[in-house]
């Protein structure tokens, strides 16, 4: 084992831990906690060890991703899973937050970059700045939204998102001015980028040392841990929240509005909590993409990747339960993924058939995805992961 | 808001006794004047007024289609009413939404019970008392054992009223599983988490079995008796009506009719007219 595997087991053992921690549902307790993350880093370390470097790569980034879509899909959870709120523009919030943090966190481009890169601003700040700006922006962006569409019918909710995801896409696609139009906006920081460089200032000479062997290729098993810790955050308070009095109500709101109302419940504010905070999920999601892909440009927000993947990721997993909505995202993210190797397969195949066919393969990836849909709704229609019947503070938390 | 504990009192716990068959002696707990909604060119409840006494168990019947269900939805502020006003202890609540009803002590059920099918029987009633510390999104996360504490207390509240209506078996059973005339006693069961001053029956005892439409009896007489919980009820079950009512209202055509005692009403000949039609009514006469 060298240094190298040391570091990134030292890494990868933070999402096992926080994988392993949620699964057992360990209370607070720090012995437990210790045994666990102790078990994680045994884990990873095994992985690091026994896996080929390109593989062991490949499946971090792969991770990365799914973890990115499992905060979208937890976020919608919260939204049409317990609330029953039918949000078919998850791509706003997502883009919002996205460019939102991208915003903050980088800086007025100077120089011969001036006139290459336009910003509104860019205020160099750090990165959990950017993430809870993300978040902010995209709660005010939904409060926005829900204002004048939740006191009507869910299917008034459903156009409005619908024509709003594309309002922003179409937005950040034009003004070249608020974050550089249809070219990409570069060079968003990485956090703790420093660890896989040339260390870090601020932390101790042997952390640094410990992660020197890293090169900035290996990057994203640093950042594997930071977007881990932050789902697991993400998670653990919607649990909490979840299993109260608020999501009871949530509960009460989606099944039964009426009576609700009549007990004296106000519909239309917990309606909008819901949206809202959903919402802010959403973006935070947006924000650890950003700086994750640091360059980044309309196109990455369109109703497939931004809308589509995370609604079959949470009818799959389960809607309704967040554990669903986390192992959907893992679940159908390795679907897509694999039908990008299923199309590369097709191509002799495509390329007898017409010639012009193995270009528009991609498309294939669509309807596969699509025949899974139909598949869940006929045969699984509450998912991998049912909603839980009872969920109540006093006993489970 | 000033919302006072949800866990206050208990169904087991006594108020001072309700002044039923005092009628008409104080100011009227729900007073509804010339009250108007309109459908479309159908005028559902015309003009209609009058008054529910503290402590009363008031019946309010009539006919189909005399408006009697609208004018439950107008008072309890599902419709918003075209002309009119309702005074709940004196004080104007017309238009007011449901939940804020609600917080001002009145409660309403559903001729079709409206329960919340995939909650739990317990959960369903643990959802209504308000001044829940726990419907703010943050304090599960902020306070958690004081949510904590206060779930046990609710869970504790909803136990007793389960047991107070017979459902203590079905406590954790999904709602939805329940027959029709569980359904109607969940209902009730609701209104006893809320410590109302006023419920609004719709019905109760549509569709139930005689067993158990007198068990539903029995315990409104006992709420009304022991807790001074004041009741507006709709019903058709004649027999129900005339032995728990006092006073009956019938209503006609959007607008009251006659009130009275139940004896006095049962034999007037308006009300047998608007019933069985002209004819009839002539024959009597």
């Amino acid at each position: 084992m060298t240094a190298l595997h040391l570091a990134k087991a030292a890494l990868l053992a933070v999402p096992l831990w926080l994988l392993l921690s949620s699964l057992l549902r360990l209370k607070p307790s720090w012995l437990k906690h210790l045994a666990s993350l102790a078990v994680g880093f045994g884990a990873a370390a095994l992985v690091t060890l026994v896996t080929p470097t390109g593989i062991l790569s490949y499946l971090t980034t792969f991770i990365l991703m799914a973890c990115i879509y499992a905060v979208l899909s937890v976020g919608l959870n919260v939204q049409w899973g317990y609330t029953g709120l039918f949000n078919i523009g998850v791509a706003a919030f997502y883009a919002i937050g996205a460019f939102t943090s991208a915003l903050v966190t980088t800086r007025m481009p100077t120089g011969l970059n001036a006139s290459f890169t336009k910003q509104l601003f860019g205020l160099g700040m750090p990165f959990w700045v950017g993430v809870l700006a993300a978040g902010l922006v995209a709660g005010l962006l939904a409060w926005l939204v829900g204002k004048p569409t939740l006191r009507l019918r869910g299917d008034y909710l459903a156009i409005a998102t619908i024509g709003i995801a594309e309002l922003v896409r179409l937005f950040f696609q034009n003004e070249r001015w608020l974050a550089n139009g249809p070219q990409p906006l570069r060079g968003i920081p990485q956090p703790l980028s420093c660890l896989t460089g040339d260390g870090c200032a601020w932390l101790p000479g042997f952390v640094n040392s410990f992660f020197a062997p890293l090169g900035p290729r290996d990057y994203p098993f640093v950042y594997i841990a930071i977007v881990a810790l932050v789902l697991y955050l993400v998670y653990r308070v919607l649990e909490r929240a979840i299993r109260s009095p608020w999501g009871r109500v949530l509960r009460a709101v989606r099944e039964e509005e009426a009576s609700a109302a009549m007990n004296g419940k106000d519909i239309a504010a917990f309606r909008m909590q819901a949206f809202v905070v959903g919402s802010v999920i959403m973006g935070i999601g947006g924000a650890l993409y950003a700086h994750y892909i640091v360059s980044i440009d309309y196109s990455h927000f369109d109703p497939l990747n931004g809308t589509f993947l995370v609604w079959v990721m949470l009818m799959l997993g389960g809607s309704g339960n967040n554990r669903g909505a986390i192992l959907g995202a893992f679940v159908v993210y390795a679907i897509w993924s694999g039908t990008s190797f299923v199309v590369d397969a097709l191509r002799p195949t495509l390329a007898a058939i017409s010639p012009e066919l193995p270009s528009r393969g991609p498309y294939l990836r669509l309807l596969f995805i699509s025949i899974l849909l139909v598949f869940i709704v006929l045969y699984r229609p509450r998912g991998i992961v049912p909603e839980e019947k009872v969920v109540s503070l006093d006993r489970d938390l | 808001m000033s919302d006072t504990h949800p866990a206050s009192s208990s169904p087991g716990s006594l108020r001072p006794a309700g002044q039923a068959g005092d009628v008409g002696a104080s100011a009227p707990l729900l007073s509804i004047q010339e009250l108007t909604k309109d459908f479309g060119g159908l005028r559902a409840v015309n003009a209609c007024s009058f008054d529910v006494a503290p402590g009363s168990v008031t019946g309010l019947i009539g006919p189909n289609g005399a408006g009697k269900t609208t004018l439950f939805s107008l008072v309890s502020g599902f419709h918003q009413p075209d002309s009119g006003r309702v005074y709940l202890d004196g004080e104007d609540v017309t238009g007011l939404p449901s939940h804020l009803l609600f917080r001002k002590g009145l409660c309403r059920t559903f001729q079709i019970p409206r329960e919340h099918q995939s909650m739990t029987v317990t959960e369903n009633l643990m959802l209504v008392p308000k001044g829940q510390i726990g419907e703010r999104f943050w304090n599960p996360v902020v306070r958690p054992g004081a949510v904590r504490a206060q779930e046990r207390r609710l869970r504790e509240r909803a136990r007793e009223v389960l047991a107070f209506v017979n459902l203590g078996h079905m406590a954790e059973q999904p709602a939805g599983a329940m027959s029709g005339g569980q359904k109607k006693l969940l209902e009730l069961a609701r209104t006893l988490m809320a410590d109302p001053k006023i419920v609004l029956l719709d019905e109760p005892g549509a569709g139930v079995n005689p067993t158990l439409m007198g068990k539903i009896r029995e315990k409104i007489e006992q709420l009304n008796r022991e807790r001074g919980i004041t009741f507006l009820l709709i019903e058709h079950d004649m027999p129900l009506v005339m032995g728990l009512c006092n006073p009956v209202i019938v209503m006609n055509q959007g607008s009251k009719l006659v009130e009275g005692p139940p004896a006095v009403v049962r034999s007037d000949p308006r009300v047998l007219e608007a019933y069985l039609g002209g004819q009839y009514a002539a024959l009597e006469g």
